[in-house]
């Protein structure tokens, strides 16, 4: 049963945004929806037993969770055309309860599907180029990229077509489909590190090397979970003509060492912590020296096909500044923040990049309605060459919007309740699903976000705190990305109470360090204000524009305990 | 035990020998890792003796005799544990023409993977032949017909399929 018949024709005229799937990536694609729904059958009539399945269940991005299974949808390095999103919004209203849940592997969660519709939505997500083919299990999961990709000012190559070069090679790999672990690779190509590359198994980093030609600098063994861990560059730079090789290289040494006989010891990490990564990088020097890796060579000529979809739209020539704009922010003062807040600097002159935060004060991280959705496709129709970014944070983005559109943008967003402005602010924080959705979760974590946002739901006093990144985890396992969050907060049962451990100094970028624990755990409704005497702390000691990280890293880690010691002695259970 | 080869369950004319029983003079037999040797000098070297491994073992243990060998089977303890795919890559790597066997719970749904790896032959218990009859190990052979990886074996790879249609 497929869903032709909805209205989802793509603009006329629209530009590439993303890769344009041939012929060929979309019979690779229906093959992978028939394998399914064949497997689906035979789960059903017997021929796999329910342990049997779960791997393949898995690896179509189907989970169970607490109340039902959920889909995972692979948005590919969180890129997307108007048509895709609102193909999503006809899955959510068709299939599921009328949302979907942005994840911070730039993916898309239904919360509600039945399994025996999964195959019909695995379908109408092949019609538009979609899958979910890998977004779970221990396998190469969904390639992550910068979120600002081909639009930011400080790239030295659009991290896209690499990232859509790794997604065709790792799918349904004959050799790495049965990984100790699941294996995440991220991929940035410019000077900041906006998609965490040293927090991942493989962190890829375009470098120019002395003669200007453009490569890769590679990172292994990062990643948060319950044993957190900083990547560690194993090749300074490796030619694209042999990036798959080396990475091939990499994936051998791991699926034939890497531990399998306890699943939290199992990630390249642990491989990397245990033998040391001059171990590893000996093991896997020996392994591309003997590899007869023609075939794998990057072929130039096809990296020239795919990289050409991703091509820049047909932007105008515009002034560098916009009257329009300057009128509208001096007489709409919430526009003016808006601006201030949630707008990037675009490499093009007159155009500029667009945050539209998922994290309205008070809401669930991440969620987004059906009709939201289908909001946000038409404004990027209207105003940004029908292109969206889903960012790790967790926010969409129009990466490309005429300055002098930005109000009439504002104004279209403002009334779908997705104008606030609050991207980078407190309360634009990560949040996993938590114990209200999650199985493996053991607090919630979606509430204590909402507590914490309604804590400083004065947006003035958000603008005077600044950019400050609060990362929610409902488990140990890390899906919030606590540890890399200024601040974090990671959820733990302690004799059947939830209890909140913070930490601090967090930093996902190319600094990137793991938070330090502030203290004991402190109960759900204890944390907004925990975090609020940490935050005035903050304010009283910065140096004028200094961020959080900066002032922490200076005055040191005791002085924050000391902030919290001083509340314990009035009673408070801290 | 039932064997697969071409997507058909198939008579063995390999006989695994337990460690116990006595070399017999004649016939396809697979010993033991541990057995290889003494079984090769006792039988020399005509094609008539496998080997069983396990799928953790270095390759450099097995390539000087490999050459002798006429059949090589890895044996996968799960369905999960991916370590033989890898170790048949590095089997083929170094020359080897004989029969390559995976050897334990393969699912039909690994098919196309281990025929992928360098695989010839897989061979599963009973139980699981049972409800993974031979008609879904058939069919299993047919659910990749493209692939984007090269340097494995596959019916098509894309990039070489673009090349064409592009011609």
């Amino acid at each position: 049963m497929s869903i032709n018949n909805f209205n989802t024709l793509s603009r006329i005229n629209s530009p590439r945004t993303t890769y344009q799937y041939d012929e060929f990536d979309k019979d690779f694609v229906r093959e992978r929806v028939a394998e399914f729904r064949e497997q689906v059958r035979r789960r059903l009539d017997g021929s796999l037993t329910e342990e049997e399945f779960r791997p393949f269940r898995l690896m179509n991005g189907l989970y169970l969770q607490l109340h039902a299974y959920m889909l995972r949808v692979a948005i590919p390095y969180g890129t997307l055309t108007s048509q895709q999103m609102r193909r999503l919004a006809e899955i959510a209203d068709r299939w599921d309860k009328g949302y979907g849940h942005f994840t911070t592997r730039q993916n898309l969660q239904y919360n509600w599907p039945k399994l025996i519709d999964t195959p019909d939505i695995l379908e109408a997500l092949a019609e538009v180029d979609m899958h979910a083919i890998q977004t779970s299990g221990n396998c190469i999961r969904n390639v992550t990229a910068d979120h600002f990709a081909g639009v930011a000012a400080d790239e030295i190559e659009d991290p896209r077509p690499t990232a859509e070069f790794l997604r065709q090679w790792s799918s349904a790999h004959p050799e790495f489909s049965f990984l100790p672990r699941k294996f995440k690779i991220a991929v940035t190509g410019a000077t900041h590190d906006r998609a965490a590359t040293l927090a991942h198994d493989i962190g890829l980093r375009l470098v120019k090397n002395a003669s200007g030609d453009v490569g890769y600098s590679v990172i292994i063994g990062g990643g948060l979970g319950r044993s957190p861990f900083i990547g560690k560059v194993i090749r300074e730079y490796v030619p694209r003509a042999e990036l798959l090789a080396y990475l091939e290289a990499i994936m051998r040494v791991y699926n034939r060492y890497g531990r399998r006989d306890n699943k939290y010891k199992a990630r390249i990490k642990i491989l990397v912590h245990e033998k040391g990564i001059e171990t590893i990088r000996a093991a896997v020097e020996k392994e591309f020296a003997a590899m007869d890796y023609t075939a794998f060579q990057q072929d130039p000529q096809e990296f020239k096909r795919v990289a050409a979809s991703f091509a820049p739209p047909p932007y105008e020539t515009l002034p560098s500044e916009s009257s329009k704009l300057a009128k509208a922010r001096l007489e709409t003062p919430a526009f003016d923040h808006f601006v201030s807040v949630n707008v990037s600097k675009h490499k093009i002159a007159g155009y500029a990049i667009v945050t539209v935060s998922l994290k309205p004060i008070s809401g669930i991280p991440g969620d987004a309605t059906s009709h939201q959705m289908r909001v946000l496709a038409d404004a990027c129709d209207r105003f940004g060459f029908g292109e969206l970014r889903v960012s790790h944070e967790q926010n969409i983005i129009l990466p490309h919007v005429k300055k002098d559109d930005l109000f009439a943008l504002w104004q279209t967003l403002d009334a779908a309740d997705l104008a606030t402005a609050n991207a980078g602010l407190v309360s634009d924080i990560i949040s996993c699903p938590g114990l209200d959705y999650c199985s493996l979760a053991t607090a919630r974590s979606i509430p204590i976000a909402q507590a914490i946002s309604q804590r400083f739901s004065d947006m003035a006093r958000q603008r005077r705190i600044g950019k400050l990144g609060i990362k929610i985890s409902g488990c140990i396992n890390a899906c919030g990305h606590h540890h890399i969050g200024a601040i974090g907060v990671l959820g733990l049962e302690k004799k059947g109470q939830e209890s909140y451990q913070i930490t601090l100094g967090g930093d996902p970028g190319f600094s990137a360090s793991i938070g330090e624990i502030l203290g004991p755990g402190v109960s759900a409704d204890q944390v907004p204000e925990v975090i609020e005497h940490l935050v005035d702390f903050y304010l009283a000691e910065r140096h004028e524009s200094e961020a959080f990280i900066d002032t922490w890293r200076r005055l040191g880690h005791a002085r924050f305990k000391d902030v919290l010691r001083r509340e314990g002695e009035d009673g408070a259970d801290i | 035990m039932a064997l697969i080869s071409n997507g058909e369950f198939v008579v063995d004319d390999w006989r695994r020998l337990a460690d116990e029983e006595a070399l017999p003079d004649k016939g396809k037999i697979i010993v033991s890792y541990e057995r290889l040797d003494s079984a090769l000098k006792a039988r020399g070297a005509n094609g008539d003796i496998g080997v069983i491994i396990n799928n953790t073992l270095e390759i450099d243990k097995l390539t000087p005799v490999i050459a002798k060998l006429g059949l090589i089977a890895i044996a996968f303890p799960s369905f999960a544990d991916g370590r033989g795919f890898s170790l048949a890559r590095l089997i083929r790597r170094t020359g080897y023409r004989g029969e390559l066997r995976a050897s334990g719970r393969l699912l039909a749904d690994q098919y196309t993977h281990a025929l992928g790896c360098g695989f010839d032959t897989v061979e599963i218990p009973d139980d699981l032949a049972q409800r993974q009859n031979e008609t879904q190990w058939r069919s299993a052979r047919r659910t990749h017909q493209r692939t984007y990886q090269r340097g494995y074996i596959s019916s098509g790879s894309i990039l070489d399929s673009r090349r064409k249609a592009a011609q």
